[in-house]
C-alpha cells in the first residue's frame, strides 16, 4: 500500500524535506527565545485532544506564535524520530502525550522512553494518556496491525508529571492548563499535577469514591461530564451503564466531592 | 448586627419578593428563582434556565430547560428532593443549543458547576454559557423514599394529596387541600440524605445570587447577590419593578441572626460530622470552607 502511495506522489519527496528541516533549524538559531518549548507526541487515540487543542481558535495563533515554541511533534511541526526528518528528540520544557501506548509497537515505546530523557515535564494529555481510556477494550487480532493488542498508560511505562483527562480534554482546559504553566501558575495546575499517577478509571469511581463514601448529594456534575451518557442520575445517584462508559476518569475527577478547588474559586469568581 | 463568613462573601442581602401576582400564587416564597430567571429570559440575559419542574411522579421533580416564563411559573416551589439540573445544562446546550443559560440549585450543585468553571476537563464549551447561577439556601435534601415514608407513616398523608411542601420556623410542611399539616424537623432528622451531613454551604456561597426564605417574613425571601453578574441582573430585576425590596432593618422579623445562627449552626455540625468521618479514614473534600 505504501509502495502506491509513494509512486502516486512521486519518488523526489527526500530532498525538499531535508532542506526544510535545514530551514527550521536555522529558524530556531536565529531567534532564541525563552517561551516555553513544547512537543507534542501522538501514540494512540484518535487525535481528538489535539483537535480539542486547535479548537481555540481566538488564541491559537498568539499562542503558537507568541507565547510558545512547538519543538516536537509529527502534526504539529512535522518533526518526529520516526519520520523522515530522522534527528534526536530536542529538549523539550513539556511534553504533551497524547493516547496509550502500545505495548508492541515498538517505535511508540521508544518514543515515551526519549520523551521522559528530554523533557523537564510530561503531561499525559487526555484520557488515553492518562487512563487508557476506550483504547482499554482493545484486544488484538485486527487489521491493520493484528499483534497489537496491549494498551496502557503513558504512566505505566515513564514518570508522568500531570495529567489533563477528558475525552477529548476541552479546549478551555487545554487553553487554561497552558496559560498556567506560561504563568508558572502551579497552584492552577496543582490538581493536574495530583492526577498524573492515576491510571485507573471507569464510571464506577464515582459509585466507590463517592457514592460508597457517603458524599454523593446527587447534584449531577458527574453526567454532565459524562462524554458518552454512560453517566445517568437514577434516584438521586449517578448510575453508569457499563456498557457504554470509556473509563476517560471525567465523572469522578468532576465530581466536586473528589476534590474542592475552593481558594480556586474564591478567587476566579472573586467570591 | 455584624456578620462573618457564614453567609459567604457577598455585596449585598436584602428582603425581596416578585412583584407579579401570578408569580406570588405560586412562589416557594419571594418567588425570586421565578422572577429573575424570567426577567433575565425576556432581556435577552439567558436564552433558557434549568430549573426543577414537575415530573410524571408526584413530588419528583425533573430538570426542566424553560424558555419562557410560563415555563417557568410551571416550575416553581421547592421540591425537597433531588433534580439533577447540572446534568440537564449538557441538554440545554447541545440538545437546546441555548448559548446563554441560567440555572438553579443547592449549594452542591452550585459547587459542582463552579469546579466545573475552573476545572473544565470535560466539558466543551459548557462552562462559557453560563450566565447567571441561582443557589438556594438548603440545610439538607431527602431521598424521595424517606419523603414518602414520612409524610406517609409520621404525617399520615397521602403524597398525591399534598399540594405544598416546605420547611420553616422549625418544622416541616405539607399541605393538602383543607389543611396543613406540620411536624418537627427532629421526627425528620435521620432521612436527610447523608452526602448533606458534611456540606459546609447553608447559603449557596458560589452562586450569583442566592436566595431562600430564612430571616425573612413570609412571602418575602433573603437575596444574596454575590458576584458583578448576579449583582447587576438582580438590580435591574429591582429597578424594572419585578421584584421589590426592604431592607434589612431591625422592623424585619425573624432577620439575619437567625438565618447567621442557621448558617452557623450547619457548618459547625458538620464539620464534626467531618473530623468523625476523617478519624475513621474516610474522605471528605473540604477543610476551610467550615471556618468562619
Amino acid at each position: 500500500m505504501f509502495d502506491k502511495l509513494k509512486k502516486s506522489f512521486g519518488k523526489k519527496e527526500t530532498k525538499p524535506v531535508e532542506s526544510e528541516v535545514k530551514y527550521e533549524e536555522g529558524q530556531v538559531s536565529v531567534k532564541p527565545t525563552n517561551k516555553p518549548k513544547i512537543g507534542y507526541i501522538h501514540l494512540s487515540g484518535c487525535t481528538g485532544d489535539a483537535m480539542s487543542l486547535t479548537e481555540n481558535y481566538d488564541i491559537l495563533s498568539t499562542l503558537l506564535s507568541d507565547m510558545v515554541d512547538i519543538v516536537y511533534g509529527q502534526t504539529l511541526v512535522d518533526k518526529w524520530i520516526h519520520g523522515t526528518y530522522a534527528e534526536e528528540m530536542p529538549h523539550m520544557d513539556l511534553c504533551l502525550i497524547e493516547g496509550s501506548v502500545c505495548l508492541q509497537d515498538e517505535h511508540s515505546l521508544n518514543e515515551v522512553q526519549e520523551a521522559r530523557k528530554h523533557s523537564d515535564l510530561i503531561c499525559a494529555f487526555g484520557s488515553c494518556a492518562m487512563t487508557g481510556c476506550f483504547t482499554r477494550f482493545a484486544h488484538g487480532g485486527q487489521q491493520a496491525q493484528p499483534k497489537h493488542e496491549s494498551f496502557v498508560p503513558v504512566s505505566d511505562l515513564v514518570k508522568v508529571d500531570l495529567a489533563l483527562p477528558g475525552c477529548p480534554v476541552s479546549p478551555e482546559m487545554i487553553a487554561k492548563a497552558v496559560v498556567a504553566l506560561i504563568n508558572s501558575d502551579m497552584d492552577y495546575l496543582q490538581p493536574a499535577l495530583n492526577l498524573a499517577s492515576c491510571n485507573l478509571a471507569c464510571g464506577c469511581d464515582v459509585k466507590t469514591n463517592i457514592t460508597n463514601k457517603s458524599l454523593c448529594t446527587g447534584c449531577g456534575t458527574c453526567a454532565l461530564a459524562c462524554p458518552t451518557r454512560a453517566m445517568t442520575m437514577v434516584e438521586g445517584r449517578p448510575e453508569c451503564n457499563k456498557d457504554r462508559c470509556i473509563k476517560c476518569g471525567s465523572c469522578y475527577v468532576h465530581c466536586p466531592r473528589s476534590w474542592f478547588p475552593y481558594e480556586r474559586i474564591q478567587k476566579e469568581f472573586d467570591l | 448586627m455584624e456578620f462573618g463568613q457564614e453567609f459567604g462573601k457577598y455585596k449585598q442581602v436584602v428582603c425581596a419578593r416578585a412583584t407579579d401576582k401570578k408569580i406570588q400564587d405560586v412562589a416557594q416564597d419571594g418567588g425570586i428563582v421565578t422572577a429573575l430567571f424570567s426577567y433575565a429570559l425576556d432581556e435577552g440575559i439567558i436564552e433558557g434556565a434549568v430549573v426543577a419542574g414537575p415530573s410524571d411522579e408526584p413530588w419528583v421533580p425533573k430538570p426542566v430547560v424553560a424558555t419562557t416564563t410560563d415555563e417557568l411559573i410551571a416550575a416553581a416551589g421547592t421540591k425537597y428532593t433531588h433534580s439533577p439540573n447540572v446534568w440537564a445544562l449538557k441538554e440545554a446546550v447541545r440538545q437546546a443549543g441555548i448559548e446563554k443559560v441560567g440555572t438553579v440549585g443547592t449549594p452542591c450543585q452550585i459547587m459542582g458547576i463552579r469546579k466545573m468553571q475552573v476545572y473544565p476537563f470535560s466539558t466543551r464549551f459548557v462552562a462559557d454559557k453560563l450566565k447567571l447561577l441561582i443557589g438556594i439556601f438548603c440545610m439538607e435534601n431527602f431521598p424521595m423514599a424517606s419523603i414518602e415514608t414520612f409524610t406517609a407513616e409520621k404525617m399520615g398523608l397521602d403524597i398525591n394529596d399534598i399540594t405544598k411542601m416546605d420547611i420553616g420556623k422549625g418544622k416541616f410542611f405539607a399541605e393538602t387541600a383543607d389543611d396543613n399539616h406540620g411536624i418537627s424537623l427532629k421526627e425528620t432528622h435521620g432521612y436527610e440524605q447523608a452526602g448533606c451531613n458534611v456540606c459546609p454551604d447553608y447559603v449557596a456561597e458560589f452562586a450569583d445570587v442566592a436566595t431562600g426564605s430564612v430571616g425573612s417574613p413570609d412571602g418575602w425571601s433573603t437575596v444574596f447577590t454575590r458576584t458583578d453578574g448576579g449583582e447587576s441582573i438582580f438590580n435591574a430585576a429591582v429597578s424594572a419593578g419585578l421584584i421589590e425590596t426592604k431592607e434589612f432593618d431591625d422592623s424585619v422579623k425573624p432577620g439575619l441572626g437567625l438565618l447567621s445562627k442557621l448558617a452557623k449552626g450547619k457548618k459547625d455540625k458538620n464539620k464534626k460530622e467531618a473530623e468523625n468521618r476523617m478519624k475513621m479514614g474516610l474522605p471528605v473534600p473540604f477543610d476551610k470552607y467550615y471556618e468562619y
